[in-house]
């Protein structure tokens, strides 16, 4: 199933003044694969993706998107990719459909602009002013301009953010069927479970360093099970890998039934929560 | 060809902002006409001395020399800072649009701009303050390459300070203090040959100064020459300084301009 990469870093550093934003960060993403990078803020998410995109000069270290380096990028190259800035609210008196009209230009090869309205759900909107769309449909529109040269890697730097609940749902099967047709795609995202439904594989970052790389079901301690009870009158919790042996023991504590208690599967959240803590744990002593 | 092709694609996405955006279409555009209208209903009749002029006929001359600036420089330089930090020029840079058509782009806008704008301003001048218009085919070619060589020097001399104003927001704040002091001294408000000698001194360095007069020397009669400071309207020592500002305009705009902002590498 893998096949050669489309995006290789190795040991990319990055710096600013006295600050290191990434200490020597390796990340590939395969053909077809949708890599999710997760992190807490300012631990250097963007940075890597704004590296990668050819936005930012890295330091040190290599890397290599289908191919170019992107400290070098030709327009050939950014013909083949894709994307969605974070926070954008340009063009705010252009209506939807020339924008993305518009847009269609710049590539040899773009979509059909009416196509890309409707798979982003924004036909009814086309003659509406960017300025005036809701925050998930400006977002549409972004993901819209992102994927109106045909892009084979497509770059979504938190794409999600301020979506309710239904929005980013309807975000991810956006996303699925783009990935379904073989896009690369590169994310980094705040919702843990954004990354469980969209990432092949994760790639979590703190304070400028990869801590974990897998399948969201792998990564960390995911083959943790999680206990939870009541005693003492609180709510104990217990990770572990024996939770049936971890849960008779328990019950020989009580006398009958165990109060209040669940057997979970440790979830993407738990194991990246535990993940983060002890980073700060062990680097604690540089902490800003 | 690639290239012109995007470029003239960018002129008409540009023109659709520009026209759009309230605030813009009124500092840019309608300006010179609010003023035109104020300063010709309150002094339009008055003469200049016993010449048989206007000070109507002064000023529109004045009016269309600011037209110049205001559609090149003053829109440039206060749009591109909005556009560094809403992410149009982010966005434009992560596509294969090769950068030589954004400024075709900005250039194309700025000459469409300004002859709409002339064209009313001429209109509302004729019709209501009763301006004569050139009739010589001199005076046609004057005011064409006048504003030729006068727009392209302004927008060169925009993209430069558009870095200035670090953010969009109170970029106006930066750029319409330079538009007004040199509106002030460059003969557009007062006859400049009133002017202190000091302030002729000053507003001969820029290129306003010089585009009224070439102005002048399209609206007004050939006597009005002997009124200017010098006596004549000095056709060839203003292409001589639109030509070195649209020099140093070129060098500044070159080495200046930057498509992200300050502070981000």
């Amino acid at each position: 199933m893998s096949s050669a990469p489309v995006i290789t870093a190795t040991d990319v550093t990055k710096r600013y003044g006295d600050f290191t934003a990434l200490a020597g960060v390796s990340i590939h993403v395969d053909t077809g694969e949708c890599l999710a990078i997760l992190g807490p803020n300012g631990a250097g998410k963007t940075t890597l993706t704004e590296i990668l995109e050819g936005y930012r000069q890295r330091d040190g270290g290599q890397a290599s998107v289908l191919g170019v380096d992107p400290n070098k990028p030709t327009g050939a190259w950014k013909a083949k990719l894709g994307i969605v800035l974070q926070n954008a609210t340009d063009m705010a008196d252009l209506t939807v459909s020339e924008t993305i009209k518009h847009f269609a230009r710049y590539y040899p090869n773009p979509a059909d602009p009416d196509q890309v309205m409707a798979a982003v759900g924004l036909t009814e909107k086309a003659n509406s002013r960017n300025g005036k769309l809701s925050g998930g449909q400006r977002r549409r529109l972004d993901v819209a301009l992102g994927i109106i040269g045909n892009p084979e890697v497509l770059f979504l730097d938190e794409p999600t953010t301020g979506f309710d609940p239904e929005a980013r749902r309807e975000f991810w099967v956006l996303i699925d069927r783009l990935k379904s047709n073989g896009t690369t795609i590169l994310l980094t995202t705040h919702y843990l479970d954004e990354a469980q439904y969209l990432a092949d594989r994760v790639a979590v970052i703190a304070r400028g360093r990869i801590v974990a790389q897998g399948a969201p079901d792998s990564i960390g301690n995911r083959g943790d099970a999680i206990v939870t009870w009541t005693e003492a009158g609180r709510e104990q919790a217990q990770s572990t890998t024996t939770p049936t042996a971890f849960v008779e023991e328990l019950s020989s504590r009580f006398a009958g039934e165990i109060p209040h208690l669940a057997i979970r599967r440790a979830s993407l959240e738990d194991a990246y929560l535990e993940l983060i803590a002890q980073d700060r744990q062990t680097n604690g002593g540089d902490a800003a | 060809m690639n290239t012109l092709r995007m470029g003239l694609g960018r002129v008409g996405i540009e023109l659709k902002q520009f026209f759009r955006d309230k605030e813009s279409a009124v500092f840019n555009f309608l300006l010179p006409m609010i003023l035109l209208v104020i300063f010709g209903s309150v002094f339009g009749g008055q003469e200049l001395g016993d010449s048989g002029i206007t000070f109507s006929q002064y000023f529109v001359a004045g009016m269309i020399a600011s037209g110049i600036l205001y559609t090149s420089f003053q829109n440039l330089a206060i749009s591109i800072p909005m556009e560094r930090e809403d992410g149009t020029l982010k966005r434009l840079q992560a596509t294969p649009m090769p950068r030589a058509a954004f400024f075709i782009g900005k250039i194309g806008m700025v000459f469409v701009a300004y002859v709409a704008q002339v064209t009313i301003l001429i209109a509302v001048g004729v019709l209501f303050f009763g301006i004569d218009l050139p009739t010589t085919s001199f005076a046609i070619f004057t005011f064409v390459w006048v504003s030729v060589l006068g727009l392209i020097a302004w927008t060169l001399l925009g993209i430069a300070y558009s870095v200035v104003p670090k953010q969009g927001r109170g970029a106006a704040a930066l750029v319409s203090p330079v538009v007004l002091v040199l509106q002030f001294t460059s003969g557009v408000f007062f006859v400049f040959s009133d002017l202190p000698q000091w302030m002729q001194n000053f507003a001969s360095l820029f290129p306003l100064k010089w585009l009224t007069q070439a102005m002048r020397s399209v609206f007004l009669p050939d006597t009005a020459a002997a009124m200017e400071v010098n006596g004549s309207f000095e056709l060839g020592l203003t292409a001589l300084v639109l030509v070195i500002w649209i020099i140093l305009g070129a060098i500044l705009a070159t080495v200046f301009f930057r498509w992200t902002p300050r502070g981000k590498s």
